[in-house]
Order: structure tokens, then sequence, then C-alpha cells
């Protein structure tokens, strides 16, 4: 019989399964993955290079195309990095709709990885209940912010506007029945508060439908379990943070080691898994969603109990009343200057994390004292979860490269930058 | 917090230490890097490196808008200005440190020369560096000695220049297009001209 020699395959980069646009070079001998070189910058767009040659505000755009799934969390990073620096205090009521924000983007971020895991593990219905679910909070965002995807709703003092107080709700349609109408309808009839609560009552009972169809399923088990064990050690030696560093058994989670915002007021629970499998990976993300609710629950009591401002009212950073612009000499020049020149920040460096859907976000930040950063550095936690890809993979079969591309969620807008 | 800063202090000396934002950093020689990094790691339990990138220091500190205002007027803020000062060390490289276990992070920065862009590899101290010293490398052209596989990793393949240096034009040096009657894709110097919207300034 000849030798049969290792062969070379292309994987993608236009590959469904990958997750956007990566190409993998993996060198196979028969199914076995003996080596995965991935190829990553299809994506890049040269944000920081970007962010450098704009004034502070003009940049918050591009963190929501970031990690294009889970917008706001990256909002959250660059603001409170430009608010550390400026040594600017928000008031409470921004804090606590960031965190609500923040977990309704975590939930938005899982709900879309849960439905692609699946989908390309072999499990088409995940996706279309998975879909349904992060609808209603994709319209949160558009009720906030007028955008589906990226909202740019967090501003260095604050948010840029307050809860609406109407949800929109679906207008009368030839392709819909005046029946069907009032039921979709039915939890749009308050405010964006109530329809939130509304979704955090009965988001648990989706979790479990998922879960009834994935964790005790054959199927399931059988492609994730024992797939890409990475031992606690080799996880923070890799760099790994968030879920994939829970998942290999590591307690950590910025938001209580390191808490930032209001989340040492509020009170969650942070899973933790055992092997550090796929397998456990899944169980600590689905259980984060859990959490999440949790979090948004307590959000929504404190938001409706106290009303305030939600902006700073340092004009030299925060865009005046429009009112006030009117008659006031002041307010025309404060609005005039923020618009054309933007505001600048002390000289020094600083890095800001965030506890992301995926892991540490953060922004690292050099300022020389102008209205522009001297130097924006994105920390995007899908960097090194890819860059393990040889190591995550090694010994493995063809097919579970895609489980363990699915079980890293990977986004190529923040791995790419 | 204290404690640990007294420590560290004691141990690669107190004027190379500085604190902002409740933030520490630590600037070491380039030469020292290996050494520095693996007492960091060992004695300081730092076993994350959450990140590593590059920086130019090449127009620190310069702004668009000087010169005489009445003379010259708006334009001469939207073009880019020639950078006047030599930085002896032009650039740095710079290490985001984290302890899980003892909860603290650190900041450690070594400056390198424009002559020689060399500092040593940290992979064997921390496996993750691997993809963030190519990034490095990438964008700014710093060369990481005993790294594997230092190639390019975010640029297109066969990108010429090092795109994060501040003398590297915003908008490029090439552009790309679909040739007709060579039945394939050509590289052109750019045609556009640069412009820049919102002028840098620098106000105390």
């Amino acid at each position: 019989m000849s030798e049969m020699k290792n062969y070379t395959l292309n994987f993608g980069p236009q590959h469904p399964a990958a997750h956007g646009v990566l190409r993998l070079i993996l060198e196979l001998d028969g199914e076995v993955v003996e080596r995965a070189d991935p190829h990553i910058g299809l994506l890049h767009r040269g944000t920081e290079k970007l962010a450098e040659s704009k004034p502070y505000n003009q940049s918050i755009g591009y963190m929501d195309r970031l990690d294009y799934v889970s917008m706001m969390c990256n909002e959250h990073a660059y603001v409170m990095g430009i608010e550390k620096m400026l040594g600017l205090k928000i008031p409470e009521r921004a804090e606590y709709i960031r965190v609500m924000f923040d977990e309704i983007t975590r939930i938005m971020n899982h709900l879309m990885w849960i439905g692609t895991h699946a989908l390309d593990v072999g499990a088409m219905s995940v996706f279309l209940y998975a879909f349904r679910e992060r609808e209603a909070l994709i319209d949160c965002y558009e009720a906030v912010s007028g955008s589906r995807m990226h909202a740019t709703y967090y501003r260095p003092g604050g948010v840029y506007r307050d809860l609406p107080d109407k949800m929109p709700q679906y207008l009368k349609s030839k392709l819909r029945s005046d029946k069907k109408l009032e039921e979709i309808n039915r939890n749009r009839q308050g405010s964006l508060l109530d329809f939130i609560e509304d979704f955090a009552i009965n988001f648990p009972k989706s979790i479990k439908q998922y879960s009834d169809l994935l964790t005790d399923n054959r199927i399931w088990k059988q492609r994730l379990v024992n797939i890409a064990i990475i031992s606690a050690e080799r996880a923070k030696q890799l760099g790994f943070t968030g879920a994939m560093l829970r998942g290999s058994g590591v307690e950590w989670d910025i938001r209580k080691n390191e808490p930032y915002s209001v989340y040492e007021k509020l009170e969650f629970d942070v899973p933790v898994g055992v092997t550090g499998d796929c397998y456990d990976r899944y169980l600590v993300r689905m259980e984060e969603m859990r959490q999440s609710t949790r979090i948004i629950n307590q959000c929504v009591l404190w938001l409706k109990a106290n009303p305030g401002p939600v902006m700073s009212d340092d004009h030299k950073v925060t865009p005046p009343n429009r009112e006030a612009m009117k008659d006031d000499m002041e307010s025309l020049i404060h609005h005039f200057k923020l618009f054309t020149e933007g505001f600048c920040i002390p000289e020094g460096e600083s890095y800001t994390a965030v506890e992301a859907p995926k892991g540490e976000f953060g922004v690292y930040l050099v300022s020389d004292g102008a209205n522009k950063p001297y130097r924006v550095k994105i920390r995007a936690p899908g960097f090194p979860h890819l860059a393990s890809m040889d190591e995550m993979s090694k010994g493995h079969m063809l097919s579970d490269v895609v489980t363990i591309i699915g079980s890293q969620d990977i986004v190529f807008g923040e791995v790419d930058r | 917090m204290k404690e640990f800063k007294k420590n560290l202090a004691k141990a690669f000396g107190k004027e190379n230490l500085s604190e902002s934002f409740d933030e520490l950093t630590l600037v070491i020689n380039s030469d020292d890097v290996i050494e520095v990094c693996t007492q960091l790691r060992d004695d300081f339990n730092f076993d994350i490196l959450v990140d590593l990138c590059g920086i130019d220091y090449l127009t620190y500190g310069e702004s668009d808008w000087n010169g005489n205002a009445s003379s010259s007027g708006f334009g001469r803020a939207r073009q880019a200005q020639k950078s006047s000062n030599k930085k002896e060390q032009r650039f740095g490289v710079i290490y985001h440190l984290l302890s899980v276990s003892d909860n603290q992070r650190l900041r450690v920065k070594a400056l390198l020369s424009s002559e020689n862009l060399m500092i040593k590899s940290v992979t064997k101290i921390w496996n993750c560096a691997d993809w963030y010293e190519r990034e490095a490398f990438d964008l700014f052209g710093i060369l990481f000695e005993n790294h594997n596989d230092l190639r390019r990793i975010l640029t297109d393949y066969g990108f010429v220049g090092h795109p994060l240096r501040k003398d590297f034009p915003m908008i490029g040096e090439v552009e790309m297009r679909y040739d007709e009657e060579l039945g394939r894709v050509v590289y052109e110097p750019v045609s556009i001209e640069p412009n820049i919207n919102v002028p840098r300034v620098i106000r105390k």
C-alpha cells in the first residue's frame, strides 16, 4: 500500500461555518487536523488609524462596528476610558441604563452565538427560536437609539437620550390580521421599561426551550463533550478571557473582580466550568443568559423608581440643551466648540476594560492633550481566542473545527479591527 | 494596591514606576524584557498577558493648528504637517498584564530607538504573545527576536509598509483596480488627496 501524505485544505474565507471571513489553512492527516493556521485580516478596516484622525466623539460609531453583535459593550469600554481620563462623573441613572443595555447586549450576543453554533453543529431549529427572541432585543435598541444595530447610544457623560415612555408598536398592514396585530402589540402598550420587564419575565422560558433542545441532546453531546479541552493553566497562557476562561474553571469576571459602573450594587452569579471543553463553555454561556436576565430585572426596578438626568451637565463634553442654545450665549459657544473641535483630554494614558459577552474588551487610550486620541489600541477578546485555534483543533476531526469556531464565539469585526 | 506597588518599586526601582488613574506603569529597558517579564510572571503572579501593542511617538504633542492664522487661513490646518521633532526613542512596545490570582494589573512599557527596532519576543513567557507580536510587527515594523513565525497578520498578502506608523498616510500609498486589458487586479499610486476635516489642536 502506498504511503499517504498529509494534505492541506483551504477552509474559507467564504465558508458559511467560518462565521465571517476566516481563512483557515488546515493540514490534514486523513480527517484528523494536524495543524491549523488561521489567516485573518480580511475584514481589517484600520479602526485604530481612523480613530487617531478624528475627535473622540466621532469614533464611538466605530466601536459598534468592531464586534457587531455586541455593540453597546464596545461603546461602554470606549466612553468609560474617555470619562476616566477626563475625570468625569456621570449620573447614576445613566449608569443603570448602561448596565441594563450591556446585559441586553450580552443576551443578544449569546442568542446569536447559540443559534449559529447549533446551526453549525447541525441543529437548525435553535437558530430560528433564538432569532425570534433576538428580534425583541433589537427592537429595544431601536426604541432607544433609532438604530437596530449600530446604536452610538453611549456618549462620554452618559447616554444620548432617556428611555422612551412609549414602546413603538407594529402598524396595521395588509399582511397581518387585526387579531394578529393585537397579539404582537400586546407587550408594547406601555413604556420601553415595561417591554423589557415583560421580556425578562418570559425569557427564562425561552432559555429552557433551548436547553431542552440541546443540553441532553445525544447528537449535541457527541459533538461537544470532550472537544477542545483547555486546562485552566493553558487558558491563562493563551490569554483567554470571558466565557472561554470561565469554561476552563477559572473564576474571573471583570464585573465581579474589578466592578465598573454599578455592577457592585447588583446581584448575580458567575458560572464556572469544570473540564474546559466545548460543552462546558456552552453551559457557561447558557447560565450567563439567565444571570443577565436577573441583572436586567434589577435595573428595570431601579430605573422605574428613580427618574433623573441621563447626561452629565459638563457642556465641555456633552452637548447643551437645544432650548438653552436659542437664548444663552454660553450654550451656543459650547455647542459650536464641541461640534467643530470636540474636547481635549489631558495628557496621559489609560487602559479600560469591560466584560463584553466574548471576554475582556479593552481600550488603551494615549492622549497628548489634543482633541484626537494619539493612539487607540483595541484589545479584542476574540483575537487571542482565535490565535489558539491551532492548539484547540490539533488531533480533532475536521468536523470538530466547526464546533471549535462556534465555541470560541468568533466575530471578525473585532478580530480584524 | 499600596503594598503591591511597594514590592514592585523594590524589585524594579521606584523611578521606573508611575501611577495614574489607579493604573501602574513600569518603564523598562528594552534589553531586559525577558528578565523583567519572567520575574513578573513568576514572582508577581502575572499569569495573563492581556494585550501587547506597539506605539509610534513620532508626532507626539504636535498639532495641525499652529503658525500665523491670518496669513494662511484655515487651509493650513487641513494639510498634514511635516513632523519637526526627531525622537530618540520613537517606538515603544506596551504590555498589559493581568494577575487573576492577585487581581492586579500592570502596564509595562519598553521604548525602542528607530535605529534598532529589535526587542526580544515574550512568546516563551506568555504563549498568547505570538499573534500580538505579529500584529505589532505588521502595523509598526517592530522586530521580535526569537519569534518563530513573524509574518504579517492584519494587512493584505504582499502589503508594503507599516500602516500605524505616524508617517504612513491616512489614505494609504496604493490603490487597487481591475485592469480590463491585463485581465487582473493592478496596484497604482493613490489618486485621492489627503484631507483633514477637523484639525488637531492641543489645549491645556
